[in-house]
């Protein structure tokens, strides 16, 4: 702090420098808060806070089930804003042990005339469970389309890992379903719809 | 002191220009200063009614006064105004007026972007206010914004208003550049960092946060705009997006701010308090090193505002270890403040009342902090208006009590004239009346449940909402008598001396009453 004092360049010359170092924080702040975007969906991919469960599971190793506990799974569906599928799983809940993979199904359809695309967005709770929850095969991980009056069974492969804390007994997996809109504009614009329809 | 007002007779171009072009052109930092201070006391007003609207309609349980929605308008704008409008300008206005005087500089290092800082305001607030007039009515979202109740669910004027929050970040942006580039280039020779005035040291820290943190606004503003109009996700889980992500990036802002609101008035209180007690600050050094290590650690603890949304238990705790801990630096500031009282020779003008109160009352709020950053108990009080009361007790009496008992304290030095005592103590305890009537109740409402941001209320809040909105309108009517004290002041008043405060330290009591329009032009020699 004090070579500050020391060796003093021209004040002109010091205060183009301040800027200088000024404005290339507040440029890197601006960044970093953007930055935060990408850094908080890894954060939470890493420690499974906020529900989020991560993206398709290769299984490894371990295939063994530990028949000695049981899990209850249950299941949950509900419509986005404006989404008006019939969306719902055709099982409420089931019992699995840890290790063995299952497969369950949701049941959409579209009752509007029009044909439609809807994306599922996943959270399971407790959040503590996140990371022991693998899905190797989801809907969830594709938008899916339905022409007007359609409907469809639509598949959910998972496994409750061996390492799941013991004191869980039971985890609860919740499905939401936003409208898309349009099949051809679904890729390009994937939120307009639901927000000028709220706007 | 006559070899400093000597200089100035050499100067050829003294004195202000005339009309309207000096205030619209003037680089000078007491002009600046003025003008800062002035457009803060207006916004204030403005803040204040819209906080008396919220509590007329609050008098009584039921709507009387203004509808749900008007009503949400009035917390939104109410806050937004106080922090972004009243307190912050407040100081830059006294960074821009002493600053320069404390380390004997002839003006702040970049005169003309200072200009161009303040006169973004008054157009920033002007487009915010404007708002309230729009078709859909103003943002009604609370002054924090939660995404996705401000992009999906919000007003159409929502784009205003982050137009606004832009135009006075940049403003603050370049309000902070000037007090680093002033404090770091500009201080008089033999002045080193550690022989800085305490207001100066708190300035220049409180500068750091305001560029760490006003960027970080910028972009989450940003993102909303992007999302409102662009068709991005950021905020909307139906396009992948997270609106918990919103709340960790606006705390990560909302945290240093709520320093950045109270650290120069711990600068000032560290002026007043030795001046009115007649001995050195106690402390010096750890003054410094506290105020450092608070706004450190103002960048750890913002997700103890969001326990509620699911933080994991090691996350909470975390949070709440750290927030805990800023009770640490702030407690050593407290006991400087009190040894600094301890057996001094004690007197009780206007500045000093209010910095007793300061200390005072600035703890209580610090200890409702303290309640709140108990993650398990936060559950309770979350939302409720136990938080208003925290929150109040640390702006009002710390942050616009700091104001006041700053601008008593140098009123004489802007003006040349000493103000009226009389009205001045008057002005202070009906303020602290009144503003302890307003907002103690709060915290037996908000511990019995009462949720902020609400119209209405259940019929058992109603007697502690009552007084509350007596001690509301008894310290608003109050703030009239300022003006009219600060008015009284400017005008005439006893002359007053170069350093009116006998126990008074610093450069700029070397400086004649009302201090000339040019000074240090010559820099003061600090040993």
């Amino acid at each position: 702090m004090a070579e500050q004092q020391a060796s003093k360049p021209t004040p002109q010359r010091s205060n183009t420098r301040v800027i200088g170092w000024c404005v290339a924080s507040v440029i890197g702040m601006f960044a970093f808060g953007f930055a935060m975007v990408p850094l908080y969906d890894v954060f939470c991919d890493i420690t499974g806070i906020n529900g989020k469960t991560s993206g398709r599971y290769e299984s490894t190793e371990r295939t063994a089930a530990d028949m000695t506990r049981t899990i209850k799974v249950q299941f949950l569906a509900q419509n986005g804003p404006g989404m008006p599928w019939v969306f719902r799983p055709v099982e409420r809940s089931v019992e699995v042990h840890p290790g063995e993979a299952t497969t369950v199904n949701f049941y959409a359809e579209n009752p509007t005339d029009k044909d439609m695309v809807g994306q599922a967005v996943p959270s399971l709770s407790p959040s503590e469970g996140t990371l022991y929850f693998h899905k190797t095969e989801c809907f969830c991980f594709n938008q899916q389309p339905l022409s007007a009056g359609e409907n469809t069974h639509m598949p959910l492969v998972f496994i409750v890992d061996q390492d799941l804390p013991s004191h869980i007994t039971k985890l609860t997996l919740s499905y939401t379903l936003y409208d898309q809109g349009e099949p051809q504009a679904a890729v390009t614009s994937t939120t307009n719809t639901t927000i000028i329809d709220n706007g | 002191m006559s070899a400093v007002a000597g200089t100035h007779a050499q100067d050829h171009h003294h004195g202000p220009a005339r009309g309207i072009s000096r205030w619209l052109l003037t680089t000078n930092h007491k002009d600046i200063g003025s003008m800062y201070l002035i457009f803060s006391f207006t916004m204030f007003l403005l803040g204040g009614t819209m906080a008396m609207v919220i509590r007329a309609e609050l008098f009584q349980p039921g709507l009387q006064i203004v509808q749900p929605e008007f009503f949400n308008q009035m917390t939104t704008m109410h806050g937004l105004i106080m922090v972004f409008g009243a307190v912050m300008p407040a100081f830059v206005g006294l960074a821009n007026w002493m600053v320069p005087l404390m380390i004997g500089a002839p003006d702040m290092a970049l005169p003309r972007m200072n200009n161009w800082s303040f006169w973004l305001l008054p157009c920033a607030f002007l487009i915010l206010v404007s708002t309230l007039f729009m078709e859909g009515g103003a943002p009604n979202f609370g002054w924090t914004f939660y995404a996705p109740l401000s992009t999906t669910y919000g007003p159409p004027s929502t784009t205003f208003f982050i137009f606004a929050i832009h135009i006075m970040g940049v403003s603050s942006i370049m309000g902070a550049i000037n007090v680093i580039a002033t404090v770091l280039n500009m201080r008089a020779p033999g002045m080193t960092l550690m022989k800085m005035p305490m207001f100066v040291w708190t300035w220049l820290i409180t500068a750091f946060l305001l560029i760490a943190v006003m960027p970080v606004l910028a972009g989450v503003v940003t993102m909303m705009l992007m999302d409102i109009n662009f068709g991005t996700s950021f905020f909307n889980a139906a396009g992948g997006g997270d609106p918990v992500l919103f709340q960790h990036v606006f705390w990560f802002f909302g945290h240093p701010e709520v320093y950045i609101m109270i650290l120069p008035a711990f600068g000032a209180i560290s002026h007043i308090i030795p001046a009115f007690s007649r001995k050195k600050l106690f402390g010096y050094a750890s003054m410094v090193y506290a105020v450092g290590a608070i706004a450190l650690l103002s960048f750890l603890v913002w997700a103890h505002h969001m326990f509620t949304v699911g933080v994991p238990v090691a996350g909470q705790l975390f949070f709440m270890y750290a927030t805990l801990l800023i009770a640490v630096p702030t407690g050593v500031k407290v006991f400087n403040w009190v040894a600094t009282m301890f057996r001094g020779s004690l007197t009780f003008e206007a500045p000093m009342l209010f910095a007793i109160a300061f200390v005072i009352l600035f703890t209580i709020g610090g200890f409702s902090g303290l309640m709140l950053a108990i993650a398990p108990a936060d559950f309770q009080y979350h939302d409720t208006y136990f938080v208003v009361a925290h929150f109040h007790y640390v702006l009002v009496p710390g942050a616009i009590f700091g104001i006041f008992a700053s601008a008593y304290f140098w009123l004489p030095k802007w003006t040349g004239h000493m103000y009226d005592e009389t009205l001045a103590k008057t002005h202070f305890w009906l303020s602290f009346v009144g503003m302890n009537l307003a907002f103690f109740p709060m915290h037996f409402l908000g511990l019995a449940g009462m949720p902020r941001r609400i119209p209405d209320y259940a019929l058992q809040f109603a007697d502690f909402n009552m007084v509350s909105s007596v001690g509301a309108f008894m310290f608003g009517a109050t703030q009239l008598l300022f003006l009219l004290i600060v008015v009284k002041c400017v005008k005439g008043g006893e002359k007053a001396a170069a350093k009116p405060w006998d126990g008074a330290e610093g450069l700029e009591w070397t400086l004649p009453s009302p201090a000339p329009y040019h000074t240090f032009s010559t820099p003061p020699e600090v040993k």
